[in-house]
């Protein structure tokens, strides 16, 4: 079978919902480069645009997992069909990753309106992995109501998914010490609805009183809400109802208004950036005339000031 | 003797010989990992004499019973059981013959969980790990012949434990047997099964209703069981150090005792009827101080922190089994000589009661001959070693007396950790005691890959060998048996009956009453396990386990 | 970037995770991407999980003596979501004298008891090289 082949038969089995397919795709975004995967992404594009991403976002511990599987079964009684794209950090130095988001949803696993993949970071270190975002398109060419999107959950740099999600929910638990560290460095404003999880446990109510102060002095408009929840491991309670309310409000919300187009407008001109700076970055490192500059000769006679740093820059340019 | 004389000793004595005849190691570990030096003298031990004590005397460190095995032996009591209930009673006769002391019942992984054997979680596993049991019949026929006024039995039982005992006790009934002369423990210990096992159900707080619901009943009604065996053993097979097996478990004695008060019981009342279960690993003189620190502690914390009163409440008592994980496949025959050592660990540690393990067993449920040799392993060091003659007759030596110190102060450090972190079932769900295990079970098997730790004929002396022969094989048509069973039974029972016990049982546990009198009454008309394992499924829901990797 | 990816699942009612945990973890260390399940999946979660998740390799641990049952229900399972090109292996209470049968079933492999990690691995990188001349 050609290339071309091999790529309509992609499509078709993501268009027709078919799981093994839908795999196969997410892997051929996640290992090839963009030469490779352009035709295909080309193919599917115009099937995109229809789900609404949700993202959850917070330090490890806080309960993203099991929110995202209660929020499953919410949107599950509300029939809507729904993927997850769980991120787990690869390891700087082995590049392996022990991907154990998946265990507190196995429950969904044989329902076959939901899709979970897990996804390594691959060295990215915004939260999601680069080629999240293609995953992404796979899910919505496939049909999903609902993509949700689990980051990597380790605070501060986690703004990745800003760029991608409709709804950004930001989840914090008492006794997880970064809360405090999160609404200093400015995490706090990434996001559209905060959760206080755990909400059982001792300094709960401290803490969702410290988030309530800083969300009453945001700008945002319409005013983000603040929840308490109580996703842990019993099978009883689940007041992630509220929640799941919220994400639709919010996002009823922002379609009706112009606020969801915009986003959408400002996700697209980011990633076109992103795009673009990477293929220019490629084609920059491969060309012939620039290639020299990157050697260990140049590198050390810079080092040795037998060169000049600076004049190096500029005859890098003027190659291009 | 004194830190002068040791200090002259190393300097004129053991340096100048160092010289000319390295030591095998730099530095030497126990197999948990304490430093082991290179002499023990008195200075080693603070307050030597007072830390010592005496047997059958607060804090108990020598002993439960001023007597111990001059007294009477340890019970050797064999964990068993496979397949259907008919074959393992045929096995419990045999082992009572041969001089087994006491039962020791082993179901089969649906009935630890509430499933009957028809149900298609049940695929695979009837009558694998032990003896499928769906309804009292089944329970009939696993003591037919055994009279229960004359045994004690252990059942290895957890979250079913409840249905269990009902069924015990109403055996006991048809055979003519007052409850109030069974003699027996289930295992009841539903933390350890959170951490380290995996045979849950209910999420932990129900759970520990149910628990302290037996405290209460036993207390009462059937007041020679031993109501919980609080489990160190299995922690210590998850690969935690022997450090953590006394902590993790200790927390957990805790938290129960924690429950049962807040319930409202009296601990005097219940407390004389806690008992423990060790696990006998390989670095025998660590065990030995593993021991007897246990001990020592839960006198403590039973005193001090529970005020108790009753001289019972503070004395712990334990059953010990030998560590199944150390077992090989390679050279089979070698685990004899493991499990000798081992049992020697725990019977100079004072055990009340053992299990040691049969060479096969890394691969297979053990076949007679082999349960046999492990039985007789006790027997020999019993009757022809003399250890049993002398109370605690490691006591006094400064090794033993050190490493007991060592690891009842590093147990402290980790149960006031806990503690802080607000308890056992706090501690769990954060996920910090299956953290500890997780690094030391890791840290195991990578010394292990670098042959920093030795394992004869796995990892060093191999050999090539044929696959073991005979080795005990349960038939797969055993399901069809018992599913057919269960089938007849559930056709000759009066189903409104049924239906009736079940909604009652319903209402109690949404109530605050305690659950036992309906649950023996739902077994005596022949409720099923599942039946009534899920009617409180519904009322409690079931655990999701949070994983550490 | 093509990057291995490994599932690791306890079939059945076991609940003796030691191994299962050392493994994922271990693979981990050597660069592969590793998924691990949990307790207590029936052969269809761990076979749709599988698909899900287009893992190279999944790995199956079993103490309790029901592997010559569920084993081959996991390979039965990938084989009705069309994924028989998944390489299924195993480890766990496993005696040499059902190996055959297994392998007959489709396992590939099996690991007893006293397996090194290096065992495992290379086991792995060897399948994964045949296995990438297969796929296009």
């Amino acid at each position: 079978m050609s290339q071309s082949q091999e790529i309509q038969k992609l499509v078709d089995g993501v268009l027709n919902k078919k799981t093994r397919y839908i795999a196969k795709a997410i892997s051929f975004v996640e290992n090839s480069d963009y030469k490779t995967k352009k035709s295909f992404l080309k193919t599917i594009f115009s099937y995109t645009g229809k789900a609404k991403v949700v993202g959850i976002t917070g330090s490890p511990g806080a309960g993203k997992s099991t929110i995202t599987d209660k929020l499953i079964k919410a949107f599950r009684d509300d029939n809507k069909s729904v993927a997850v794209l769980a991120t787990d950090p690869s390891s700087p130095f082995t590049k392996g990753a022990l991907l154990g988001d998946r265990i507190r949803m196995q429950n969904h696993t044989t329902d076959p309106f939901v899709y979970v993949r897990s996804m390594a970071s691959r060295g990215a270190l915004g939260g999601l992995s680069e080629t999240t975002k293609d995953a992404l398109k796979v899910l919505d060419a496939a049909g999903f109501d609902i993509i949700i999107i689990e980051t990597v959950g380790v605070g501060q740099n986690e703004i990745d998914i800003v760029k991608v999600a409709d709804c950004v929910v930001l989840v914090f638990a008492p006794g997880f010490g970064d809360e405090i560290q999160a609404m200093k460095a400015g995490v706090m404003e990434i996001a559209d609805i905060y959760v206080v999880n755990k909400a059982d446990r001792d300094f709960s109510q401290k803490l969702f009183k410290e988030i309530s102060d800083i969300v009453n002095l945001s700008q945002k408009q319409p005013k983000p809400p603040v929840l308490k929840t109580i996703a842990t491991n019993t099978f009883k309670e689940s007041s992630v109802e509220s929640l799941k309310k919220e994400i639709v409000n919010y996002l009823d919300h922002i379609a009706t208004s112009s606020h969801l187009a915009k986003k959408r407008q400002l996700f697209i001109e980011s990633e076109l950036i992103d795009t673009v700076t990477k293929i220019m970055i490629d084609k920059l490192l491969s060309n012939q005339n620039v290639k020299s500059f990157f050697d260990n000769k140049t590198i050390a006679q810079i080092y040795n000031k037998e060169l000049n740093f600076y004049t190096i820059i500029d005859k890098i340019v003027e190659a291009i | 003797m004194g830190e002068s004389g040791y200090k002259n000793w190393q300097e004129k004595t053991l340096i100048p010989y160092i010289k000319k005849n390295p030591t095998r190691k730099e530095k030497f570990k126990t197999s948990s990992y304490l430093d082991v030096k290179d002499l023990y003298i008195d200075s080693d031990v603070e307050n030597y004499e007072q830390n010592l004590g005496y047997p059958g005397q607060y804090p108990f460190t020598r002993g439960p019973y001023p007597t111990m095995y001059r007294g009477q032996f340890w019970t050797m009591r064999q964990y068993a059981g496979f397949g259907t209930a008919k074959e393992s009673n045929e096995r419990y006769k045999y082992l009572l013959r041969q001089g087994q002391t006491g039962l020791s019942v082993a179901f089969d992984l649906p009935t630890q969980i509430g499933y009957d054997s028809d149900s298609p979680m049940s695929e695979g596993e009837v009558g694998k790990v032990g003896v499928a049991i769906d309804t009292i019949d089944d329970m009939e026929t696993l003591f037919r012949d055994i009279p229960l006024d004359k045994v004690s039995t252990s059942m290895t039982i957890n979250a079913t434990a409840f249905i269990l005992l009902a069924m015990y006790i109403v055996v006991g009934k048809k055979q003519g047997v007052d409850k109030k002369l069974l003699r027996g423990t289930i295992q009841n210990d539903i933390l350890k099964e959170y951490i380290a096992r995996g045979t849950y159900i209910y999420p932990p707080k129900p759970s520990m209703r149910i628990i302290t619901d037996i405290f209460d009943y036993c207390a009462k009604e059937v007041p020679k069981w031993n109501t919980i065996s609080i489990s160190g053993y299995h922690i210590r097979e998850a690969g935690s150090t022997a450090v953590q097996e006394v902590a993790f478990t200790l927390a957990d004695g805790i938290e129960y005792v924690k429950s049962a008060i807040e319930k409202g019981l009296n601990v005097d009342e219940f407390a004389g009827r806690l008992s423990f279960f060790f696990n006998a690993h390989n670095d025998i003189l660590e065990e030995v101080a593993k021991f007897r620190a246990a001990r020592r502690m839960w006198a403590k914390i039973m005193k001090e922190r529970f005020k108790a009163k009753n001289e019972k409440s503070l004395m712990l008592r334990f059953h010990t089994q030998t560590g199944g994980s150390t077992l090989t496949a390679q050279q089979p025959e070698n685990n004899i000589i493991r499990v000798t050592l081992q049992a020697l660990a725990a019977v100079l540690g004072g055990t009340q009661s053992l299990h040691t393990n049969s060479m096969d067993e890394a691969l297979a449920l053990p076949t007679e001959k082999s349960v046999r040799i492990a039985l007789r392993t006790q027997q020999i060091i019993a009757y022809e070693s003399g250890v049993a003659n002398v109370v605690d007759p490691l006591g006094g030596s400064y090794y033993i007396e050190s490493l007991t110190d060592t690891i009842e102060k590093k147990a402290w450090e980790y149960i006031n950790k806990i503690d802080e972190l607000g308890g056992m079932v706090a501690a769990i769900e954060q996920g910090f005691v299956q953290k500890e295990i997780q690094e030391s079970a890791y840290q195991y098997q990578m010394d292990i890959e670098n042959k920093e730790r030795i394992i004869v004929g796995v990892n060093s002396f191999q050999i090539e060998e044929e696959p073991p022969k005979d080795l005990l094989k349960v038939d797969p048509a055993l399901r069809d048996e018992q599913i057919k069973n269960l089938q007849r039974v559930k056709s000759q029972r009066d189903n409104s009956k049924v239906l009736n016990n079940l909604k009652l049982l319903k209402e109690v546990a949404q109530s605050n009453e305690n659950i036992m009198p309906v649950v023996i009454e739902c077994v005596e008309n022949y409720a099923t396990l599942q039946e009534i394992a899920d009617t409180l499924r519904q009322e409690f829901g079931e655990y999701k386990e949070s994983v550490v990797i | 970037m093509q990057k291995v990816r490994i599932l690791i699942a306890k079939p059945g009612l076991d609940g003796h995770d030691r191994g299962a945990k050392f493994v994922a973890r271990a693979l981990q260390e050597k660069g592969y991407e590793v998924i691990y399940t949990g307790i207590r999946q029936t052969p269809l979660q761990i076979a749709l999980a599988a698909v899900q998740e287009d893992v190279d390799f999944v790995g199956l641990s079993l103490l309790s003596g029901a592997h010559n049952e569920l084993f081959p229900k996991v390979v039965e399972e990938l084989h009705n979501a069309g994924a028989d090109d998944i390489i299924v292996f195993g480890g766990g209470v496993i005696p040499q004298s059902d190996i055959e049968f297994l392998k007959s079933k489709g396992i590939k492999a099996i690991f007893g008891p006293g397996t090194s990690i290096k065992t495992i691995v290379d086991f792995i990188e060897n399948e994964s090289k045949s296995r990438n001349s297969k796929i296009s």
